[in-house]
């Protein structure tokens, strides 16, 4: 069933000190895309990602998420539809044990015991951290808080996943593990990175923003390949992509 | 102690906390509970008892070895925060001067009797405090304080610091080294540099905390939170904590060191 | 200046315990049903903040030792006196078990010397007295340091009376002070210093954290001046009255108490020139000249009870020999329950 289910209209954000964030932006996201946002520091993205998950309201336009418009009375309804994933997982896991990090989701949902218990088992295994339960958080790599931090929202069964960089300090390994648990993700992403290898490896779809306004919006493919555009916004070439000379031992 | 022991100290206590020894696995509370009452026993006695502190040392021995706890460890920690005590110790001798005792015609004033007693009540408290730590793992502790009925918000506090302790001990370790990195000789200790520094890691500090905060509302938060309750009383808990406290209690109160002195004076005559 | 185990009688330790213990009901009652949700991770990584940063030191300016804060007056003026204090017992918490400073009994000691002053004296009586919001920096810098002075002064003063009452030193009370006071008055001005220069720093940088976390402290900082006085007004007459009671009813008030409760006497003292001096300069010095606490330097021509034959203060033969026994008895104890366990392990 192809509905809209991300729908922004004239977005614009300004902070408490007056600085504008977000000027206009409008895009719509169909159930089950993946969308890539890309820019650089300061372009807007995590002020777009936190207006999505109603941390922040938009000082103007509207955004809804599943046919529900966004307000402070709605902020938490949307919650529930919307898994964010922060930047920094240290940020997300802040309960004694990895248990009680995931099961804090479900335990606020209302959910029984036995169903928190299933959610929280389904949610780890997804991301192949079952073995990590009794951890302290504290006592994860980063690529293991990565994924719990995952595992976190997942066991909310949320029907959007935003994620706000989330390959950043990963080992290659990790990331790579990390690329292929979204891939196998059936959920709506949308995903903001600075990493162009993994947007164009994840999602199909990207959007390029730059001082608070949309400046392209299409496939990965074509957008995070076109060099021109790339740097008009300050950006390059996926690394992959890139012609890197390779010395040919004589 | 420099910066960077204190942070891996820490670690390494919790690190020890996760083993999985038959101390380890009695209830935190009873831990918590007859280590407690060990050290009012040992802090009731008189100032110049000392031969029938020892067969207190019991339970700490008890507590390392069982617990399989790296005695070294221990034995330098002790060391380390032994200053106070031993400073204000120190004025026993010089001031309490009167001969109490004479053993094998060497005289000994109370000054040093009490002197002494307070070096080994100390070893007995202090060692006690971190094996409890050191068999117990912290989440395990504050799960037995709620229990025991002291504040959730409390409780929760304690997790909660806990949690990020790691974390900032961390921050404050890079803002250290950088500091280290372009302070010349002492040029860049001086209290307006730290006053900068410590500010800068207070406002990342509440950065940090909003941060969590937004993760919490994400998911739900409302105000409660939930602390696992996994503990459960088994019958070999009781009887630890019954075995110990009446021996506490009997070695408190009957002389048994005079005995086994007087006992092997009988044997070897 | 932390209070250790060793130093403490159960009965002083254990009454600082039911104050603490209290207290830290008290403030997570008025907390608790008034609380904005976002002081839960607040406190928490504020307590963090704290333990950190007194792991950073600095250069104390003409003296050329290295020196931390301790950061009861800034968490008071950044929660309000109610969080501070238990983000203050937190901090003392995990410092009692990890770094064992001082002790699992002294720990109620620590958090009310710590802790009550700055946040219930300190802070609301003096800090908040002084300073209006927009205060000037020279004014943040009088009331910080006023505040952080009084508050350590007491500490200390704390710290002194709970020694000298649980009569494990000899130290006369007066010498004691004079040690302790000065040390800490010293501390409390550069403490005071170095907690007014970071609200100013961090004000110019985010207001709102100094100023007043919106909501967070609004509730928190509803300790009336009346009430806190009329409060300690009645614990001092009581105590008072207390102690003057014990005092002139019974010349060796505290001693005949704690003879009653251990049924051994002290064993009768004898001058020494040290103690003659310092029984001089507290007579000269005296606070509470009618009054002797134990195991001091006592006044002169003080009647102790004679010591009862039977008394053993461990210190005869038999007991000496005895308590190496039973020391050496203990080691292969643990040396046995050790290779038990390798046993164990091996199987």
């Amino acid at each position: 069933m192809s509905h809209h289910i991300v729908e922004l209209k004239d977005v614009c954000y300004a902070y408490p000190d007056g600085t504008e964030a977000l000027k206009g932006i409008t895009f719509r996201i169909l159930h089950g895309e993946a969308v890539g946002l890309v820019g650089t520091n300061g372009a807007g993205k995590t002020t777009l990602l936190l207006n999505l998950n109603g941390h922040l309201i938009p000082t103007k336009g509207e955004i809804a998420v599943g046919e529900v418009p966004l307000s402070k009375g709605t902020r938490q309804e949307i919650r529930r539809k919307v898994g964010f994933v922060f930047q920094r997982p240290d940020d997300q896991l802040f309960m004694p044990t990895v248990y009680e990090d995931v099961a804090f989701g479900p335990i606020n949902l209302g959910l029984t015991e036995e169903k928190v218990e299933e959610r929280v088992t389904k949610a780890l295994e997804m991301v192949g951290c079952l073995h990590l339960r009794n951890r302290p958080p504290h006592r994860l790599s980063e690529g293991q808080k990565r994924s719990v931090a995952i595992a976190t929202v997942m066991a909310m069964k949320p029907d959007i996943l935003v994620m706000d960089e989330p390959g950043s300090n990963l080992d290659p390994k990790s990331r790579r593990q990390l690329i292929n648990l979204l891939k196998g993700f059936r959920h709506t992403k949308i995903i903001a990175s600075h990493d162009l290898d993994m947007i164009l490896d994840v999602c199909e779809r990207c959007i390029i923003i730059k001082d608070g306004k949309i400046v392209a919006d299409g496939p990965s493919e074509e957008l995070l390949l076109n060099e021109t555009l790339l740097e008009e916004n300050n950006l390059e070439l996926p690394l992959s992509r890139q012609c890197r000379p390779v010395k040919r031992p004589s | 102690m420099t910066f960077d022991l204190e942070f891996f100290n820490l670690g390494y206590l919790d690190t020890l906390s996760n083993k999985d020894t038959l101390v380890h696995r009695i209830d935190p509370r009873i831990k918590i509970i007859v280590s407690f009452i060990f050290i009012l026993f040992v802090v009731s006695f008189q100032k110049y008892e000392i031969s029938s502190l020892m067969p207190f040392f019991l339970y700490p021995v008890f507590l390392l070895t069982a617990g399989d706890i790296p005695f070294k460890a221990i034995a330098k920690k002790v060391l380390f925060v032994s200053p106070f005590a031993l400073f204000i110790g120190i004025f026993n001798p010089l001031l309490d001067t009167q001969i109490i005792t004479s053993p094998l015609g060497i005289p000994v004033s109370g000054g040093w009797l009490s002197f002494l007693s307070i070096i080994i009540k100390f070893v007995l408290t202090v060692s006690t405090a971190i094996l409890l730590i050191a068999v117990t793992s912290f989440p395990g502790i504050c799960e037995a304080l709620e229990r025991m009925k002291f504040p959730k918000l409390f409780v929760i506090q304690l997790l909660f610091l806990y949690r990020y302790l790691f974390v900032l001990l961390d921050v404050a370790l890079r803002m250290m080294r950088a500091r280290e990195a372009r302070s010349f000789g002492g040029r860049g200790k001086e209290i307006r540099t730290f006053i900068r520094l410590i500010s800068v890691l207070l406002i990342r500090s509440v950065e940090r905390a909003e941060r969590i905060y937004r993760a919490m509302l994400s998911r739900g938060f409302r105000g409660e939170i939930r602390v696992l309750r996994s503990l459960r009383l088994r019958p070999f808990d009781i009887v630890f904590a019954a075995g110990s406290i009446t021996m506490f209690y009997l070695l408190r109160n009957y002389d048994i060191v005079d005995l086994v002195g007087a006992a092997l004076e009988g044997v070897l005559r | 200046m932390h209070m250790a185990d060793a130093l403490l009688s159960p009965a002083v330790g254990g009454a600082m315990w039911a104050g603490s213990l209290g207290t830290i009901i008290y403030c997570a009652k008025k907390l608790r049903d008034k609380m904005d949700e976002r002081l839960i991770p607040l406190m928490g990584v504020l307590g963090a903040f704290i333990f950190a940063g007194q792991m950073i030191n600095f250069t104390i300016p003409m003296t050329g030792s290295s020196g931390h804060i301790g950061g009861g007056m800034l968490l008071a003026i950044l929660l309000g006196p109610y969080a501070a204090f238990l983000v203050i017992a937190s901090v003392l918490t995990v410092q009692a078990l990890f770094f064992a400073d001082g002790g699992l009994l002294a720990l109620g000691a620590n958090i009310w010397n710590l802790g009550i002053y700055p946040c219930f004296i300190g802070y609301p009586l003096i800090y908040r007295f002084i300073v209006r919001p927009n205060a000037s920096p020279p004014r943040i810098t009088f009331a910080a340091i006023l505040s952080v002075v009084f508050g350590l002064q007491l500490g200390a003063l704390s710290v002194v009376l709970e020694t000298v009452l649980s009569g494990i030193t000899e130290l006369p009370l007066n010498t004691f002070l004079m040690l302790m006071q000065p040390i800490h008055l010293a501390i409390g001005l550069i403490e005071g210093f170095a907690t007014a220069g970071i609200v100013i720093y961090v004000r110019t940088l985010r207001p709102d954290i100094v100023d007043d976390l919106e909501g967070v402290k609004s509730l928190a900082s509803g300790v009336s001046l009346k009430k806190v006085l009329v409060t300690m007004g009645i614990l001092a007459v009581i105590t008072g009255g207390a102690f003057s009671w014990f005092a002139s009813t019974h010349p060796d008030g505290l001693e005949w108490a704690i003879e009653r409760i251990y049924g051994k006497p002290e064993l009768p003292e004898k001058q020494n020139p040290v103690k003659e001096n310092l029984a001089k300069l507290q007579e000269k010095t005296a606070i509470l000249p009618d009054y002797s606490l134990p195991s001091k330097a006592g006044k002169e021509g003080e009647e102790h009870a004679p010591s009862w034959p039977a008394v053993d203060p461990g210190t005869s033969l038999s007991g000496l020999v005895g308590g190496i026994m039973v020391l050496m008895l203990v080691v292969l104890f643990g040396i046995g329950i050790k290779i038990a366990r390798k046993h164990k392990e091996q199987l």
